[in-house]
């Protein structure tokens, strides 16, 4: 895909390390960034004068299968050229921390609070870091795989009754 | 001109039981407060979902409510007597539902319509209350995946029957005190 291997080189060029993997999803280039660059890639995709990725549709977060990774995900847009880019970044659950988008992009701040309310990714440098959708109570973060579907309060849903 | 009378045989309320004679009707003063309670309760519809839509055909004109002395429904939870509560309940709607039941005067029921209200319903999950009896007790409860009208009617008319037998005095009993104790309402 032309758009990946243009990005792939403007990236690489700036940042040789970065770009841990890369491949084309739903006509989606997408790339795996390290931790510790994500912050200068995205301000880089943002101010470049060529790519200029200057609007992020969505910002999200995700957990690896294996449940030790947590990551985060975003979808720039180049609107003049129609180019969209994915961009994720993985990192240790026991230390989900990642720089904020807030100073590049002030349309992150309520996107990165639902992804810590879900995920309870610490986003460094966010103004207002609190819980957007959920109960104020809730302590733990609904989103991750460790977290039990059905609510565990409930005792008319035996197994007994369900067959399981 | 067909005569269209036959087809319009209106039925009024029972009278309670009393000793009938010249010029007088004498019964208890219960059972007359009982009779005219259960037929003007005024409805506080708390519609959050599919359930509330099933709610606005039993006040249309089809179904028609109003027919049972529910004419006029109350949007301040002050003057209602009969909190309707239908559709799925968030927990994070729990407080509010809760301050709302709160500010009703005695007497008050709660008739509870559909599956989520009842039980949660479908949404087993971290975000919805599993029935409305968790934070306030209920009367009746509707169940459905919504009730149609007629259900909804039945379960007022089963709030009907509930106000027309109450002892007056049974709101300030201890059994009634324990109980709204038990939800931590004073």
């Amino acid at each position: 895909m032309e758009l990946l291997e243009k990005i792939k080189t403007a990236i690489t060029e700036k940042f040789p390390q970065a770009i841990e993997n890369y491949e084309v999803s739903y006509d989606f280039p997408v790339f795996y960034i390290k931790k510790d660059e994500i912050h200068q890639v995205l301000e880089f995709l943002k101010t470049d004068t060529e790519l200029n990725f200057h609007f992020l549709t969505d910002l999200t977060g995700i957990q690896s299968a294996d449940e030790k990774q947590l990551g985060v995900i975003y979808h720039l847009h180049n609107m003049p050229k129609n180019y969209r880019v994915r961009l994720k970044t993985y990192f240790d659950i026991n230390k989900p921390e990642i720089p904020t988008a807030t100073d590049l992009w002030p349309g992150a701040n309520w996107m990165e609070r639902e992804t810590y309310d879900f995920f309870g990714v610490k986003f460094k440098g966010h103004p207002k870091l609190k819980k957007i959708l959920n109960v104020d109570e809730m302590d733990a973060f609904p989103l991750r795989k460790d977290f039990p579907l059905e609510d565990q309060t409930r005792d008319d849903k035996s197994d007994k009754m369900f067959g399981r | 001109m067909k005569e269209l009378t036959k087809r319009t045989k209106l039925e009024m309320a029972k009278s309670p039981q009393g000793i009938e004679g010249p010029g007088f009707f004498a019964t208890k003063l219960e059972d007359v407060i009982g009779l005219a309670r259960a037929n003007s309760l005024w409805p506080l519809p708390f519609a959050t979902s599919c359930c509330g839509i099933e709610f606005m055909a039993t006040m249309a004109s089809n179904y028609d409510l109003a027919r049972f002395g529910s004419e006029r429904l109350s949007f301040s939870p002050r003057q209602a007597d009969m909190l309707m509560v239908m559709g799925t309940i968030a927990k994070k709607m729990g407080p509010t539902l809760r301050q709302v039941y709160e500010q009703m005067a005695e007497p008050k029921w709660v008739l509870c319509v559909g599956a989520c209200a009842c039980s949660g319903g479908i949404f087993d999950s971290y975000s919805v209350l599993q029935g409305i009896d968790r934070i306030i007790p209920v009367d009746v409860y509707v169940p459905g995946c919504p009730p149609r009208p007629e259900q909804i009617i039945d379960g007022v008319l089963k709030i009907q029957e509930l106000a027309k037998n109450e002892s007056l005095r049974r709101r300030d009993s201890p059994e009634y005190k324990k109980l709204l104790n038990s939800y931590g309402i004073e």
